[in-house]
Protein backbone atom coordinates (compact mmCIF):
# COMPACT_ATOMS: atom_id res chain seq x y z
CA UNK A 1 0.00 0.00 0.00
CA UNK A 2 2.77 2.39 1.53
CA UNK A 3 4.40 1.50 -1.68
CA UNK A 4 2.12 1.65 -4.24
CA UNK A 5 0.99 5.28 -3.18
CA UNK A 6 4.58 6.29 -3.36
CA UNK A 7 4.68 6.96 0.51
CA UNK A 8 7.90 5.31 1.53
CA UNK A 9 9.24 8.11 2.61
CA UNK A 10 7.31 7.30 5.52
CA UNK A 11 9.64 4.60 6.48
CA UNK A 12 12.32 7.31 6.92
CA UNK A 13 10.36 8.96 9.11
CA UNK A 14 9.07 5.89 11.40
CA UNK A 15 13.01 4.71 11.54
CA UNK A 16 13.42 8.56 13.66
CA UNK A 17 10.48 8.34 15.40
CA UNK A 18 11.57 5.08 16.75
CA UNK A 19 15.02 6.29 17.48
CA UNK A 20 12.69 9.66 19.41
CA UNK A 21 10.69 7.69 21.05
CA UNK A 22 13.98 5.72 23.16
CA UNK A 23 15.44 10.02 24.25
CA UNK A 24 11.47 11.02 24.32
CA UNK A 25 11.31 12.00 28.18
CA UNK A 26 14.71 13.87 27.46
CA UNK A 27 13.89 15.69 24.43
CA UNK A 28 9.89 16.75 25.68
CA UNK A 29 11.40 17.74 29.03
CA UNK A 30 13.51 20.09 26.76
CA UNK A 31 11.23 21.21 24.49
CA UNK A 32 8.93 22.57 27.56
CA UNK A 33 11.87 23.52 29.66
CA UNK A 34 13.36 26.17 26.68
CA UNK A 35 10.29 28.02 25.61
CA UNK A 36 9.49 28.35 29.12
CA UNK A 37 12.56 29.62 30.20
CA UNK A 38 13.06 31.83 27.22
CA UNK A 39 9.72 33.68 28.06
CA UNK A 40 9.69 34.11 31.95
CA UNK A 41 13.71 35.24 31.52
CA UNK A 42 13.06 37.50 28.82
CA UNK A 43 9.09 38.43 28.77
CA UNK A 44 9.64 38.92 32.79
CA UNK A 45 12.52 40.46 33.12
CA UNK A 46 13.37 42.46 30.16
CA UNK A 47 9.45 42.67 29.70
CA UNK A 48 9.42 45.15 33.35
CA UNK A 49 11.08 47.30 31.06
CA UNK A 50 9.62 47.88 27.89
CA UNK A 51 5.97 49.81 27.14
CA UNK A 52 3.12 47.55 25.67
CA UNK A 53 4.12 46.59 22.18
CA UNK A 54 0.43 46.34 19.66
CA UNK A 55 -1.00 47.13 23.04
CA UNK A 56 0.16 44.03 24.32
CA UNK A 57 2.44 43.28 27.20
CA UNK A 58 6.05 42.58 26.00
CA UNK A 59 5.29 39.21 27.29
CA UNK A 60 2.79 38.29 25.06
CA UNK A 61 4.63 40.11 22.06
CA UNK A 62 7.65 38.03 22.77
CA UNK A 63 6.08 34.80 22.61
CA UNK A 64 3.72 34.91 19.34
CA UNK A 65 7.90 35.64 17.68
CA UNK A 66 8.97 32.42 20.19
CA UNK A 67 6.72 30.26 18.50
CA UNK A 68 8.61 30.69 15.49
CA UNK A 69 11.80 30.57 16.84
CA UNK A 70 11.44 27.86 18.40
CA UNK A 71 10.09 25.93 15.60
CA UNK A 72 12.90 27.10 13.22
CA UNK A 73 15.82 26.45 15.24
CA UNK A 74 14.00 22.78 15.82
CA UNK A 75 14.09 22.01 11.74
CA UNK A 76 17.14 23.71 11.41
CA UNK A 77 19.24 21.54 14.04
CA UNK A 78 17.51 18.08 13.05
CA UNK A 79 17.72 18.57 9.46
CA UNK A 80 21.65 19.82 9.52
CA UNK A 81 23.06 18.17 12.41
CA UNK A 82 20.75 14.93 12.67
CA UNK A 83 20.64 14.91 9.36
CA UNK A 84 24.52 15.28 8.45
CA UNK A 85 25.28 12.20 11.21
CA UNK A 86 22.95 9.82 9.44
CA UNK A 87 24.39 11.38 6.00
CA UNK A 88 28.09 10.77 7.07
CA UNK A 89 28.88 9.41 10.63
CA UNK A 90 26.48 6.62 10.89
CA UNK A 91 26.06 5.71 7.21
CA UNK A 92 22.20 5.40 7.88
CA UNK A 93 20.99 6.68 4.28
CA UNK A 94 23.82 4.55 2.84
CA UNK A 95 22.83 1.16 3.86
CA UNK A 96 19.10 2.67 3.34
CA UNK A 97 19.74 3.03 -0.32
CA UNK A 98 20.82 -1.17 -0.30
CA UNK A 99 16.95 -1.56 -0.03
CA UNK A 100 14.61 -0.68 -2.75
CA UNK A 101 14.84 2.97 -1.52
CA UNK A 102 15.54 6.24 -3.66
CA UNK A 103 17.66 8.86 -2.36
CA UNK A 104 14.16 10.90 -2.48
CA UNK A 105 12.31 9.12 -0.61
CA UNK A 106 15.21 9.39 2.00
CA UNK A 107 15.18 13.22 1.52
CA UNK A 108 11.53 13.29 1.70
CA UNK A 109 11.67 11.48 4.89
CA UNK A 110 13.99 13.74 6.50
CA UNK A 111 12.16 16.82 5.16
CA UNK A 112 9.43 15.44 6.64
CA UNK A 113 10.56 14.18 9.89
CA UNK A 114 12.36 17.45 10.72
CA UNK A 115 8.99 19.44 10.55
CA UNK A 116 7.41 17.38 12.38
CA UNK A 117 10.18 17.61 16.01
CA UNK A 118 9.47 21.29 14.95
CA UNK A 119 6.27 21.16 15.30
CA UNK A 120 6.48 19.54 18.15
CA UNK A 121 8.41 22.03 19.78
CA UNK A 122 5.88 25.06 18.60
CA UNK A 123 3.53 22.74 20.14
CA UNK A 124 5.14 22.95 23.50
CA UNK A 125 5.80 26.81 23.23
CA UNK A 126 2.05 26.90 22.45
CA UNK A 127 1.08 24.75 25.98
CA UNK A 128 3.89 27.20 27.69
CA UNK A 129 1.84 30.73 26.31
CA UNK A 130 -1.65 28.52 27.84
CA UNK A 131 -0.05 27.94 31.31
CA UNK A 132 1.24 31.90 31.58
CA UNK A 133 -1.74 32.99 30.72
CA UNK A 134 -0.31 34.50 27.08
CA UNK A 135 -3.38 33.22 25.09
CA UNK A 136 -6.84 31.50 25.93
CA UNK A 137 -9.37 29.67 23.78
CA UNK A 138 -9.05 27.26 20.88
CA UNK A 139 -8.58 30.27 18.15
CA UNK A 140 -4.33 29.91 18.90
CA UNK A 141 -4.39 26.06 17.71
CA UNK A 142 -4.79 27.43 14.59
CA UNK A 143 -1.38 28.84 14.78
CA UNK A 144 0.20 24.73 14.79
CA UNK A 145 -0.36 24.29 10.70
CA UNK A 146 1.80 27.50 10.21
CA UNK A 147 4.45 26.00 12.40
CA UNK A 148 4.49 22.64 10.37
CA UNK A 149 4.92 25.45 7.59
CA UNK A 150 7.68 27.09 9.21
CA UNK A 151 9.61 23.89 9.99
CA UNK A 152 8.82 22.33 6.49
CA UNK A 153 10.67 25.45 5.21
CA UNK A 154 13.82 25.72 7.60
CA UNK A 155 13.90 21.83 7.28
CA UNK A 156 13.91 22.32 3.00
CA UNK A 157 17.01 25.01 3.85
CA UNK A 158 18.65 22.88 6.26
CA UNK A 159 18.93 19.43 4.12
CA UNK A 160 20.17 22.11 0.84
CA UNK A 161 23.41 23.01 3.84
CA UNK A 162 23.78 19.30 4.78
CA UNK A 163 23.57 18.61 0.98
CA UNK A 164 26.98 20.70 0.31
CA UNK A 165 28.88 20.30 3.95
CA UNK A 166 32.01 18.60 4.00
CA UNK A 167 31.80 18.48 8.41
CA UNK A 168 29.64 19.55 11.11
CA UNK A 169 32.08 23.08 11.53
CA UNK A 170 30.05 24.34 7.77
CA UNK A 171 26.82 24.84 9.86
CA UNK A 172 28.49 27.29 12.30
CA UNK A 173 28.34 29.67 9.01
CA UNK A 174 25.16 28.89 8.47
CA UNK A 175 23.80 29.65 11.59
CA UNK A 176 26.13 32.59 12.26
CA UNK A 177 25.40 34.54 9.01
CA UNK A 178 21.82 33.46 8.16
CA UNK A 179 19.92 32.01 11.04
CA UNK A 180 21.01 34.75 14.12
CA UNK A 181 20.79 37.20 11.48
CA UNK A 182 17.72 36.36 10.54
CA UNK A 183 16.40 35.85 14.04
CA UNK A 184 16.84 39.52 14.91
CA UNK A 185 15.42 41.22 11.66
CA UNK A 186 12.26 39.07 11.30
CA UNK A 187 11.15 40.50 14.45
CA UNK A 188 11.17 37.82 16.84
CA UNK A 189 11.83 40.06 19.88
CA UNK A 190 11.04 43.87 18.86
CA UNK A 191 8.49 44.90 15.94
CA UNK A 192 10.14 44.80 12.68
CA UNK A 193 9.56 48.68 12.20
CA UNK A 194 12.30 49.49 14.78
CA UNK A 195 14.92 48.47 12.15
CA UNK A 196 15.91 50.89 9.06
CA UNK A 197 14.05 50.50 6.37
CA UNK A 198 16.35 48.89 4.40
CA UNK A 199 16.55 46.02 6.32
CA UNK A 200 13.02 46.20 6.90
CA UNK A 201 12.86 45.76 2.61
CA UNK A 202 15.08 42.44 3.40
CA UNK A 203 13.34 40.78 5.65
CA UNK A 204 10.41 41.24 3.61
CA UNK A 205 12.04 38.32 1.97
CA UNK A 206 12.99 35.88 5.03
CA UNK A 207 10.65 33.03 6.11
CA UNK A 208 10.97 33.93 9.20
CA UNK A 209 9.52 37.07 9.12
CA UNK A 210 6.54 35.67 7.51
CA UNK A 211 6.08 33.27 9.44
CA UNK A 212 6.06 35.81 13.09
CA UNK A 213 3.54 37.69 11.54
CA UNK A 214 1.08 34.80 10.87
CA UNK A 215 1.86 33.59 14.32
CA UNK A 216 1.29 36.72 16.32
CA UNK A 217 -1.92 37.04 14.07
CA UNK A 218 -2.99 33.86 14.83
CA UNK A 219 -2.36 33.39 18.67
CA UNK A 220 -2.46 37.01 19.38
CA UNK A 221 -5.39 38.48 17.24
CA UNK A 222 -3.29 41.12 15.77
CA UNK A 223 -4.23 42.30 12.53
CA UNK A 224 -2.67 40.27 9.67
CA UNK A 225 -1.26 42.28 6.27
CA UNK A 226 -0.98 39.75 4.07
CA UNK A 227 -1.58 36.13 5.47
CA UNK A 228 -2.03 34.65 1.94
CA UNK A 229 1.43 36.02 1.08
CA UNK A 230 2.87 35.11 4.21
CA UNK A 231 1.94 31.66 3.61
CA UNK A 232 2.83 31.30 -0.02
CA UNK A 233 6.22 32.86 0.86
CA UNK A 234 6.74 29.77 3.79
CA UNK A 235 5.49 27.16 1.05
CA UNK A 236 7.63 28.60 -1.73
CA UNK A 237 11.12 27.98 0.67
CA UNK A 238 9.64 24.65 1.86
CA UNK A 239 9.28 23.50 -1.81
CA UNK A 240 12.01 24.99 -3.65
CA UNK A 241 13.94 24.29 -0.93
CA UNK A 242 13.74 20.45 -0.54
CA UNK A 243 13.16 20.04 -4.61
CA UNK A 244 16.91 21.64 -4.36
CA UNK A 245 17.91 19.57 -1.37
CA UNK A 246 16.72 16.23 -3.50
CA UNK A 247 18.80 17.34 -6.48
CA UNK A 248 22.11 18.12 -4.66
CA UNK A 249 21.52 14.77 -1.88
CA UNK A 250 21.08 12.66 -5.26
CA UNK A 251 24.18 13.68 -6.56
CA UNK A 252 25.98 13.36 -3.35
CA UNK A 253 24.67 10.24 -2.79
CA UNK A 254 24.64 8.36 -6.37
CA UNK A 255 27.52 9.43 -8.33
CA UNK B 1 21.26 -14.15 -12.09
CA UNK B 2 23.57 -11.57 -13.22
CA UNK B 3 24.63 -10.53 -16.35
CA UNK B 4 26.91 -7.41 -17.33
CA UNK B 5 28.00 -6.40 -20.31
CA UNK B 6 30.48 -3.23 -21.73
CA UNK B 7 30.10 -1.30 -18.22
CA UNK B 8 32.12 1.56 -18.57
CA UNK B 9 32.19 4.83 -16.15
CA UNK B 10 34.21 7.91 -15.90
CA UNK B 11 34.55 10.55 -12.88
CA UNK B 12 35.40 13.99 -14.10
CA UNK B 13 37.65 12.37 -17.10
CA UNK B 14 39.57 9.76 -15.53
CA UNK B 15 37.88 6.35 -16.86
CA UNK B 16 37.71 4.06 -13.93
CA UNK B 17 35.31 1.40 -16.01
CA UNK B 18 37.00 0.21 -18.80
CA UNK B 19 34.18 -2.12 -20.56
CA UNK B 20 33.37 -4.73 -17.52
CA UNK B 21 31.81 -8.05 -18.17
CA UNK B 22 30.75 -11.09 -16.56
CA UNK B 23 27.86 -12.90 -15.49
CA UNK B 24 27.45 -15.09 -12.50
CA UNK B 25 24.65 -17.58 -12.77
CA UNK B 26 22.32 -18.92 -10.13
CA UNK B 27 23.22 -20.45 -7.15
CA UNK B 28 27.48 -19.35 -8.05
CA UNK B 29 29.55 -17.81 -5.71
CA UNK B 30 31.78 -15.02 -7.89
CA UNK B 31 34.62 -13.90 -6.35
CA UNK B 32 35.91 -9.82 -7.68
CA UNK B 33 39.36 -9.13 -6.65
CA UNK B 34 41.22 -6.39 -7.57
CA UNK B 35 44.08 -4.17 -6.14
CA UNK B 36 42.84 -0.81 -4.28
CA UNK B 37 41.11 1.83 -7.37
CA UNK B 38 40.52 -1.30 -9.56
CA UNK B 39 37.38 -0.83 -10.24
CA UNK B 40 35.01 -3.26 -7.97
CA UNK B 41 33.39 -0.75 -6.10
CA UNK B 42 32.21 0.94 -8.73
CA UNK B 43 31.32 -2.11 -10.38
CA UNK B 44 29.02 -3.08 -7.88
CA UNK B 45 27.53 0.30 -7.19
CA UNK B 46 26.44 -0.01 -10.85
CA UNK B 47 24.96 -3.33 -10.46
CA UNK B 48 23.08 -2.09 -7.47
CA UNK B 49 21.39 1.20 -9.73
CA UNK B 50 23.26 3.53 -7.45
CA UNK B 51 25.55 4.64 -9.82
CA UNK B 52 24.60 4.81 -13.40
CA UNK B 53 27.30 3.73 -15.83
CA UNK B 54 27.77 5.41 -19.28
CA UNK B 55 27.59 2.65 -21.23
CA UNK B 56 26.70 -1.08 -20.69
CA UNK B 57 24.29 -2.78 -19.64
CA UNK B 58 22.93 -4.37 -16.60
CA UNK B 59 20.79 -7.20 -15.70
CA UNK B 60 20.29 -8.39 -12.11
CA UNK B 61 17.99 -11.13 -10.87
CA UNK B 62 15.41 -10.68 -13.58
CA UNK B 63 15.63 -6.54 -13.99
CA UNK B 64 17.63 -4.23 -16.12
CA UNK B 65 19.58 -1.99 -13.76
CA UNK B 66 19.61 1.30 -13.57
CA UNK B 67 15.67 1.21 -14.89
CA UNK B 68 14.44 -1.58 -12.53
CA UNK B 69 16.62 -0.72 -10.10
CA UNK B 70 14.39 -0.93 -6.78
CA UNK B 71 12.76 -3.79 -8.01
CA UNK B 72 16.23 -5.47 -8.60
CA UNK B 73 17.32 -4.66 -5.12
CA UNK B 74 14.13 -5.58 -3.89
CA UNK B 75 15.47 -9.34 -4.70
CA UNK B 76 18.97 -8.42 -3.39
CA UNK B 77 20.91 -8.56 -0.42
CA UNK B 78 23.75 -5.73 0.85
CA UNK B 79 27.00 -6.47 3.42
CA UNK B 80 28.58 -2.93 2.76
CA UNK B 81 32.30 -2.66 3.30
CA UNK B 82 31.65 0.00 6.46
CA UNK B 83 29.66 -0.70 8.65
CA UNK B 84 26.14 1.17 8.61
CA UNK B 85 23.85 -0.83 11.69
CA UNK B 86 22.05 1.83 13.21
CA UNK B 87 24.17 2.85 16.65
CA UNK B 88 20.24 3.69 17.74
CA UNK B 89 18.79 0.50 17.96
CA UNK B 90 18.85 -2.63 19.71
CA UNK B 91 20.45 -5.71 17.85
CA UNK B 92 16.54 -6.86 16.46
CA UNK B 93 15.20 -3.65 16.34
CA UNK B 94 18.24 -3.00 13.54
CA UNK B 95 16.55 -6.18 11.71
CA UNK B 96 12.90 -5.43 11.78
CA UNK B 97 13.65 -1.20 11.24
CA UNK B 98 15.56 -2.57 7.87
CA UNK B 99 12.99 -5.32 6.87
CA UNK B 100 10.71 -2.00 6.57
CA UNK B 101 12.32 -0.70 4.26
CA UNK B 102 11.78 -4.00 1.67
CA UNK B 103 7.74 -2.85 3.25
CA UNK B 104 8.11 -6.12 5.44
CA UNK B 105 5.48 -5.87 8.35
CA UNK B 106 6.56 -5.82 11.78
CA UNK B 107 4.77 -9.02 11.97
CA UNK B 108 6.70 -10.56 8.63
CA UNK B 109 9.76 -9.68 10.30
CA UNK B 110 9.31 -11.07 13.94
CA UNK B 111 8.70 -13.85 12.32
CA UNK B 112 11.78 -13.48 10.91
CA UNK B 113 14.06 -12.43 13.35
CA UNK B 114 14.49 -15.56 15.00
CA UNK B 115 15.88 -17.30 12.37
CA UNK B 116 18.19 -14.48 11.46
CA UNK B 117 19.47 -13.80 14.79
CA UNK B 118 20.49 -17.48 14.92
CA UNK B 119 22.06 -17.54 11.32
CA UNK B 120 24.13 -14.76 12.97
CA UNK B 121 24.87 -16.61 16.80
CA UNK B 122 23.15 -13.75 18.02
CA UNK B 123 20.38 -15.12 19.73
CA UNK B 124 21.45 -14.13 23.17
CA UNK B 125 21.74 -10.40 21.86
CA UNK B 126 18.68 -9.72 20.51
CA UNK B 127 17.66 -6.57 23.05
CA UNK B 128 21.99 -5.28 23.09
CA UNK B 129 22.59 -2.37 22.27
CA UNK B 130 25.38 -2.67 19.30
CA UNK B 131 27.89 -0.40 21.16
CA UNK B 132 27.97 -3.78 23.23
CA UNK B 133 28.82 -5.56 20.20
CA UNK B 134 32.52 -7.08 18.90
CA UNK B 135 33.56 -6.23 15.52
CA UNK B 136 32.63 -9.93 14.40
CA UNK B 137 29.41 -9.69 15.87
CA UNK B 138 28.55 -6.75 14.04
CA UNK B 139 29.93 -8.00 10.84
CA UNK B 140 27.68 -11.14 11.47
CA UNK B 141 25.32 -8.79 12.34
CA UNK B 142 25.44 -6.99 8.78
CA UNK B 143 25.22 -10.40 6.84
CA UNK B 144 21.76 -11.34 9.01
CA UNK B 145 20.44 -7.67 8.03
CA UNK B 146 21.47 -8.51 4.19
CA UNK B 147 19.10 -11.35 4.22
CA UNK B 148 15.80 -9.49 5.81
CA UNK B 149 14.41 -9.87 2.44
CA UNK B 150 15.24 -13.56 1.68
CA UNK B 151 17.30 -12.55 -1.34
CA UNK B 152 17.98 -14.59 -4.26
CA UNK B 153 22.02 -12.73 -4.53
CA UNK B 154 23.77 -11.22 -2.02
CA UNK B 155 26.53 -8.65 -2.55
CA UNK B 156 29.36 -8.69 0.01
CA UNK B 157 31.95 -6.34 -0.51
CA UNK B 158 35.28 -7.20 1.48
CA UNK B 159 32.67 -9.07 3.81
CA UNK B 160 36.41 -10.02 6.38
CA UNK B 161 37.93 -6.68 6.28
CA UNK B 162 39.43 -5.73 9.96
CA UNK B 163 38.40 -9.23 11.48
CA UNK B 164 40.60 -11.52 13.52
CA UNK B 165 41.21 -15.02 12.11
CA UNK B 166 38.38 -16.43 14.38
CA UNK B 167 35.78 -14.15 13.29
CA UNK B 168 37.12 -14.54 9.82
CA UNK B 169 36.39 -18.21 10.14
CA UNK B 170 33.02 -17.94 11.13
CA UNK B 171 32.28 -15.68 7.94
CA UNK B 172 32.84 -17.91 6.07
CA UNK B 173 31.24 -20.66 7.65
CA UNK B 174 28.06 -18.71 7.35
CA UNK B 175 28.99 -17.71 3.48
CA UNK B 176 29.42 -21.38 2.52
CA UNK B 177 25.81 -21.87 4.62
CA UNK B 178 24.53 -19.36 2.57
CA UNK B 179 25.95 -20.84 -1.00
CA UNK B 180 24.80 -24.65 0.49
CA UNK B 181 21.20 -23.19 0.73
CA UNK B 182 21.65 -21.99 -3.31
CA UNK B 183 21.85 -18.09 -2.83
CA UNK B 184 23.84 -16.67 -5.60
CA UNK B 185 26.62 -14.64 -3.99
CA UNK B 186 29.03 -12.26 -5.22
CA UNK B 187 32.12 -11.09 -2.84
CA UNK B 188 35.21 -8.56 -3.66
CA UNK B 189 38.01 -9.27 -1.36
CA UNK B 190 41.41 -8.58 -0.62
CA UNK B 191 42.10 -12.07 0.73
CA UNK B 192 43.09 -14.37 -1.72
CA UNK B 193 42.73 -17.45 0.70
CA UNK B 194 39.10 -16.11 1.34
CA UNK B 195 38.54 -16.03 -2.25
CA UNK B 196 39.92 -19.39 -2.84
CA UNK B 197 37.94 -20.93 -0.34
CA UNK B 198 34.98 -19.66 -1.05
CA UNK B 199 34.57 -18.57 -4.85
CA UNK B 200 33.34 -21.08 -7.53
CA UNK B 201 35.19 -18.45 -9.88
CA UNK B 202 36.85 -14.89 -9.58
CA UNK B 203 37.58 -12.29 -11.33
CA UNK B 204 40.60 -10.34 -11.14
CA UNK B 205 39.62 -6.60 -11.86
CA UNK B 206 43.00 -3.83 -12.67
CA UNK B 207 42.59 -0.45 -14.47
CA UNK B 208 39.18 -0.58 -14.45
CA UNK B 209 38.90 -4.12 -16.44
CA UNK B 210 38.79 -7.51 -15.88
CA UNK B 211 42.03 -9.05 -16.75
CA UNK B 212 41.41 -13.27 -15.91
CA UNK B 213 38.06 -15.05 -14.92
CA UNK B 214 37.98 -18.91 -13.86
CA UNK B 215 37.97 -20.82 -11.17
CA UNK B 216 40.63 -20.46 -8.43
CA UNK B 217 42.26 -24.26 -9.57
CA UNK B 218 42.49 -23.77 -13.40
CA UNK B 219 43.88 -19.97 -12.92
CA UNK B 220 46.10 -21.04 -11.04
CA UNK B 221 47.35 -23.70 -13.20
CA UNK B 222 46.90 -21.63 -16.48
CA UNK B 223 48.61 -18.66 -15.50
CA UNK B 224 51.62 -20.12 -13.23
CA UNK B 225 54.08 -22.53 -12.40
CA UNK B 226 52.82 -24.88 -9.26
CA UNK B 227 55.20 -24.48 -7.09
CA UNK B 228 56.98 -21.41 -5.18
CA UNK B 229 60.32 -21.24 -3.68
CA UNK B 230 60.78 -18.03 -1.41
CA UNK B 231 64.40 -17.04 -0.86
CA UNK B 232 65.91 -14.65 1.46
CA UNK B 233 69.32 -14.05 3.44
CA UNK B 234 72.79 -12.42 2.64
CA UNK B 235 73.11 -12.47 -1.05
CA UNK B 236 69.80 -13.02 -2.13
CA UNK B 237 69.95 -10.34 -5.32
CA UNK B 238 73.00 -12.06 -6.81
CA UNK B 239 71.24 -15.52 -6.22
CA UNK B 240 68.21 -14.28 -7.92
CA UNK B 241 70.57 -13.39 -11.07
CA UNK B 242 73.11 -15.59 -11.50
CA UNK B 243 71.60 -18.95 -10.17
CA UNK B 244 68.14 -18.93 -9.64
CA UNK B 245 67.27 -18.80 -13.14
CA UNK B 246 69.41 -21.92 -14.09
CA UNK B 247 66.88 -23.95 -11.54
CA UNK B 248 63.16 -22.01 -11.83
CA UNK B 249 61.11 -20.74 -14.85
CA UNK B 250 60.90 -17.13 -13.61
CA UNK B 251 62.48 -15.29 -10.88
CA UNK B 252 60.87 -12.23 -9.76
CA UNK B 253 63.12 -10.03 -6.71
CA UNK B 254 61.06 -7.67 -4.25
CA UNK B 255 63.35 -6.30 -1.85
CA UNK B 256 64.68 -8.99 0.38
CA UNK B 257 63.13 -11.89 -1.60
CA UNK B 258 63.29 -13.63 -4.32
CA UNK B 259 60.38 -15.54 -5.49
CA UNK B 260 61.13 -18.76 -7.97
CA UNK B 261 58.52 -20.26 -9.90
CA UNK B 262 58.89 -23.64 -10.51
CA UNK B 263 57.22 -26.62 -12.07
CA UNK B 264 59.47 -28.85 -10.01
CA UNK B 265 61.23 -27.05 -7.00
CA UNK B 266 63.36 -30.60 -6.24
CA UNK B 267 66.77 -28.66 -7.78
CA UNK B 268 66.41 -25.53 -7.08
CA UNK B 269 65.71 -27.23 -3.08
CA UNK B 270 69.11 -29.27 -3.34
CA UNK B 271 71.09 -25.94 -4.50
CA UNK B 272 69.61 -24.03 -1.46
CA UNK B 273 70.52 -26.99 1.12
CA UNK B 274 74.00 -26.09 0.34
CA UNK B 275 73.89 -22.56 1.11
CA UNK B 276 73.27 -21.77 4.30
CA UNK B 277 73.40 -18.27 4.53
CA UNK B 278 70.07 -18.78 2.59
CA UNK B 279 66.81 -19.38 3.90
CA UNK B 280 64.16 -20.90 2.12
CA UNK B 281 60.11 -21.42 1.90
CA UNK B 282 58.65 -23.72 -0.39
CA UNK B 283 54.92 -24.35 -0.71
CA UNK B 284 52.68 -24.59 -3.76
CA UNK B 285 51.52 -21.91 -6.12
CA UNK B 286 48.13 -19.95 -4.88
CA UNK B 287 45.81 -17.44 -6.27
CA UNK B 288 48.09 -15.11 -4.35
CA UNK B 289 50.86 -15.53 -6.57
CA UNK B 290 48.49 -15.42 -9.74
CA UNK B 291 47.17 -12.30 -8.45
CA UNK B 292 50.24 -10.77 -7.73
CA UNK B 293 51.80 -11.73 -11.89
CA UNK B 294 48.97 -10.54 -13.64
CA UNK B 295 48.55 -6.90 -11.40
CA UNK B 296 52.48 -6.51 -10.67
CA UNK B 297 53.75 -5.98 -7.15
CA UNK B 298 53.51 -1.85 -7.41
CA UNK B 299 51.54 -0.59 -4.45
CA UNK B 300 48.18 1.13 -5.53
CA UNK B 301 46.54 3.86 -3.48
Amino acid sequence: MIDRLQLRFLYVVSRNLLVWRKLMFASLVGNLADPMIYLVGLGFGLGAFMPPIAGLPYLNFLAGGMICYSAMNSASFEALYSAFSRLKIQRTWEGILHAPMTATDVVVGEWVWAALKSTLSGTAMLVAMYLLHVVHGARPLAVLPVVLLIGLAFSALGLVMTAVAKSFDFFIFYFTLLITPMMFVSGVFYPRTALPLAVQRVAEFLPLAHGADLARGLTLGLPMAHPLLDLAVLAAYALAGVALAVTLIRRRLLR
Amino acid sequence: MLTVQGLRKSYSGIEVLRGVDFRVAAGECYGLLGPNGAGKTTTLKCCLGLTAPDAGSIALAGFSVPAGARAARARTGVCPQFDNLDPDFTVSENLIVYGRYFGLSRHTMQQRVGRLLEFAGLEDKATARLDTLSGGMKRRLTLARALVNEPQIVFLDEPTTGLDPQARHLIWDRLKSLTAAGRTLILTTHFMDEAERLCDRVGIMDRGALIAEDTPRRLIQAQIEAHVVEVYGEGVQTFARELAPRYAQRVELTGETAFCYCTDPAPLLETLGQRSELRALSRAANLEDVFIKLTGRDIRD
